[in-house]
């Protein structure tokens, strides 16, 4: 940095050491302001020079082996001092405990970020899973066949979320069922959740939020680490991670992820597997470059994934099953499921900050990637492969000062969409163009605002624009008062998005209305929230509640409907669909290391579908969730125990409607009430290692009859969509983490 | 006028002597805490013609971005002043000083102390 030509006044002086009656120079003590970073290190000489710091007036002096001594200066004069021997050795700082989960106070928009620390209360194993100690998203339960749990934001599912891996775009189009278990925990350094339209700098798909997860670096992660897990279901999952300097500049990480799951667990007598088999290879290398010189900072990730699962009924052999060819159904022996994911992914940052302006910066981001997956379930066939391009080009500064900042940039992207479905192919691309500014001011005071707009070309989208607007007042100590504003526009990616359907007997029909996706038209939303965070003391410990409000209003939908139960359809909205979320929130440190959280949520979601306005099935009215975490005082040489429960309790949810069934098919309009609690117990042994030993849904609830049918698989009546709760039950784990720094 | 603000570029730093919408200068500002770098950087940022004002309470240091046409050190030092922290230039007022929140008494040795301890534990 140029700071370096300051001239400043020095500060001038010697230390020596008084053995035997004589006075000798002593070379490398410590020689610092009390209370400052401004230092320096005595030279052979004994000589030492620092900036002069009229502000401090206590300079330090000190080094091993002898008595630390602190000079008043108070003017800027030669200092000579003899340093005297001493026996005891310095005692060793304490660093205080960091939260790991923090709101802001300041940010206009309604940010939550998740430290890695708070990722390893839930031990296992993936993004997918790093939500459940959290009550802002809602991790559903797994579907009956796949195993694979979604995420739901407001009380819509993820693909109204825009999900960004260090700001790219990542979990959409055909990696939008799976992709969050594609993401080992382990990678993740940290999660930022905003609610609400968010930002425009990422693009128009994000409609309820948006979730930027940052990724382990190869200059900050652990030079090497490993993880460990095995579950009481026969999941094992490994984790490692290398990281190496290669060039002053330049430094690498390979980072390998594997998991298997290979025995049959079926609790519930139905005949199906209650969890998939699956298998999965999964390694990144990431290459950065950091030159503070020029201000430059760059990254390179290469990704390849592999995946395959199989699931459907216990005695089911792939190898005797084909597909495609699948002969007579009496002669079938068993309905089974494979679904197999190949993907590749190459992202390149590039960021550039002036170092004589710093204000100033540009990025630029690409990412390509090509996703494969082959699957059939039962007698439905469905393989997508999707190539997707991605880049982005944003320019940071500011207008007149440092309270106005501007960022505003070009992105392109371009998706081709290559499907079958049954015997039917759906073939499309998607490529669009856009421009954007936003604008951000704080008065650093009371007030923040971030106001943005782009406007996008896109040759199924058509020419939109795309506005968003976030604001936060402070209006007194220890509070935040946020308001939220935005559009978000989408593609629906129906098939991808819903494959857990094709796991049922039900005929797939799409109403077509001449759109240009599908035959249906893009989904257009708005997006509107309000939300109140305040601070206070109680009983001399710090608490915060939370009130959020938002509510999402669709102008066009792609209504997905499977209020028959045979048939699904797919089909443009026809008036109204909305969904509204309340969310209370009180967090308290009751007393050292114990922190406990606690969330009501509310959710009135209704659509008109074809048979008339009816709340989205499958979601619970009311939840409510509890968090408690205990962890005893780090020892010196960093040992220490963590405890964790988390409970959640869902009230009943609404069935789809079974009505055209015949009686015996048939199942109440709604489900009983869940509550599940999980449990973790972790024990650090030092900074390098530590175990951990957890249980989930240690009660054992589980859901009695998750699939219809389950006798006849191939009947009209089969289906593993009405589930509301867990259906293996309860499954112990344990882990072990190892570290060099 | 032009020639404290040329004494004053040569003696405090700067790579330019022209006219720069860019100059970038490095004060020294005395203070304690997270409070006190609130304080300094908005009183220095208000100041017409600064860009950019980031304080470190380790180094006391502020680094400063301003428009040399438009202001100077000892304008900006004024500001930081009547908000009521001292630098080499302008010694805050008693008055200025008195309105300065508890916890960012700099001068008094025992609040300086308090938050020494606060770091380490």
């Amino acid at each position: 940095m140029s700071y370096a030509l300051t001239a400043q006044e020095q500060l001038k002086g010697i230390v020596l050491e008084s053995s035997s009656s004589e006075e000798m120079p002593l070379p490398g003590v410590n020689v610092y302001w009390l209370g400052s970073s401004v230092g320096a290190i005595t030279a052979d000489d004994g000589t030492f020079s620092l900036p002069y710091k009229f502000s401090f007036n206590k300079l330090v002096i000190s080094y091993v082996g002898f008595k630390t001594d602190t000079l008043t200066v108070t003017e800027n004069k030669f200092i000579r001092h003899v340093l005297q021997a001493s026996d005891e050795l310095d005692a060793v700082t304490v660093t205080s405990r960091k939260q790991t989960t923090s709101k802001s106070y300041l940010k206009a928009t309604n940010t939550l970020t998740v430290s890695a620390d708070e990722l390893l209360k839930a031990a296992c194993c993936n993004l997918s899973e790093s939500f459940e100690t959290n009550p802002s998203i809602d991790v559903n339960f797994a579907d009956a066949v796949s195993g694979t749990r979604q995420i739901k934001m407001l009380g819509l599912n993820s693909p109204y979320i825009l999900i960004t891996t260090e700001n790219i775009p990542a979990i959409r189009g055909a990696s939008q069922a799976y992709g969050l278990s594609f993401i080992p925990g382990t990678w993740v350094e940290s999660i930022q959740i905003t609610k609400g339209a968010g930002s425009v700098v990422n693009g128009f798909e994000s409609i309820t939020g948006q979730i930027n997860t940052e990724l382990v670096k190869p200059t900050t992660d652990d030079k090497f680490y490993l993880n460990a897990y095995g579950a009481t279901s026969e999941r094992l999952e490994l984790n490692t991670h290398f990281n190496t300097k290669v060039s002053d500049k330049w430094s690498t990480g390979l980072y390998v992820h594997a998991n298997t799951h290979q025995e049959n667990h079926d609790v519930n007598d139905d005949g199906f597997l209650n969890m998939p088999l699956f298998n999965q290879i999964n390694v990144m290398n990431r290459w950065q470059y950091t030159n503070p010189e020029k201000g430059i900072v760059s990254f390179i990730n290469l990704r390849y994934l592999y995946d395959e699962k199989q699931a459907g009924q216990v005695n089911f052999n792939p190898d005797n099953f084909d597909p495609r060819n699948p002969g007579s159904l009496g002669n079938i022996e068993a309905w089974g499921s494979e679904i197999n994911t190949e993907r590749i992914d190459v992202t390149t940052k590039l960021g550039y900050v002036n170092p004589e302006i710093p204000y100033q910066s540009l990025g630029f981001q690409t990412a390509f990637s090509h996703h494969r997956q082959d699957s059939y379930f039962g007698l439905n066939i469905y393989d997508i492969q999707h190539n997707s391009f991605y880049s982005n080009l944003v320019y940071n500064s500011i207008i007149s000062d440092s309270r106005h900042k501007v960022k505003t940039g070009l992105s392109f992207t371009y998706d081709h969409y290559d499907e079958l479905v049954n015997t039917e192919t759906f073939e499309r691309t998607e490529n669009s163009i856009g421009a954007f500014f936003e604008y951000a001011y704080d008065n650093l005071d009371k007030l923040t605002m971030t106001a943005g707009a782009r406007v996008d070309q896109h040759n199924r989208l058509g020419f939109f624009v795309t506005p968003r607007l976030h604001v936060r007042y402070t209006p007194w100590e220890k509070s935040a008062l946020r308001a939220s504003i935005g559009r978000g526009k989408r593609s629906a990616n129906i098939f991808a998005e819903n494959q857990n359907l094709f796991a049922s007997s039900r005929q797939i029909n799409i109403q077509d209305a001449g759109g240009k996706i599908y035959g249906l038209d893009p989904e257009i939303a708005w997006n509107y929230g309000l939300s109140y965070l305040q601070g206070f003391n109680l009983f001399g410990r710090k608490a915060d509640v939370t009130f959020d409000f938002y509510r999402t209003d669709f102008q066009n939908q792609v209504v997905v409907d499977w209020e028959n139960p045979f048939e699904i359809n797919f089909y443009n909205l026809d008036g109204k669909s909305y969904a509204n979320s309340f969310q209370f929130e009180f967090n308290f440190n009751a007393f050292e290391g114990f922190d406990l959280r606690t969330a009501y949520k509310y959710y009135d979601i209704k659509t008109d579908y074809n048979s008339g306005r009816l709340e989205k099935p499958l979601i619970p009215q009311h939840r409510l969730f509890a968090n408690a975490a205990y962890e005893t005082k780090e020892n010196e040489n960093g040992s220490q125990w963590k405890f964790d429960a988390t409970y959640n309790w869902l009230d009943s949810q609404r069935f789809p409607s079974t009505e055209l069934s015949i009686p015996e098919f048939q199942l109440d309009e709604f489900s009983p009430t869940v509550g599940i609690l999980n449990l973790q117990v972790t024990k650090v042994f030092s900074s390098k290692f530590e175990v951990y030993l957890g249980g989930e849904n240690v009660t054992n609830v589980r859901q009695p009859n998750p699939i219809i049918s389950p006798d006849n698989p191939f009947g009209a009546n089969f289906d593993s969509n009405f589930v509301y709760g867990p259906i293996f039950g309860s499954l112990y784990y344990a882990g072990l983490r190892y570290r060099i720094n | 006028m032009k020639q404290i603000i040329l004494i004053f570029t040569v003696l405090i730093t700067t790579v330019s002597f022209a006219q720069n919408k860019n100059a970038k200068a490095t004060m020294e500002v005395d203070g304690v805490c997270g409070e006190c770098k609130v304080r300094i950087e908005k009183a220095a940022i208000r100041t017409k013609g600064v860009k950019s004002a980031v304080w470190n309470l380790e180094t006391h240091e502020l680094k400063l971005i301003y428009d040399e046409r438009k202001t100077d050190l000892k304008t900006i030092a004024q500001k930081i002043a009547n908000a009521g922290h001292d630098t080499k230039y302008v010694t805050a007022s008693d008055e200025a000083y008195a309105k300065v929140d508890a916890c960012c008494k700099y001068r008094d040795e025992e609040v300086v102390k308090a938050h020494k301890t606060e770091k380490k534990n």
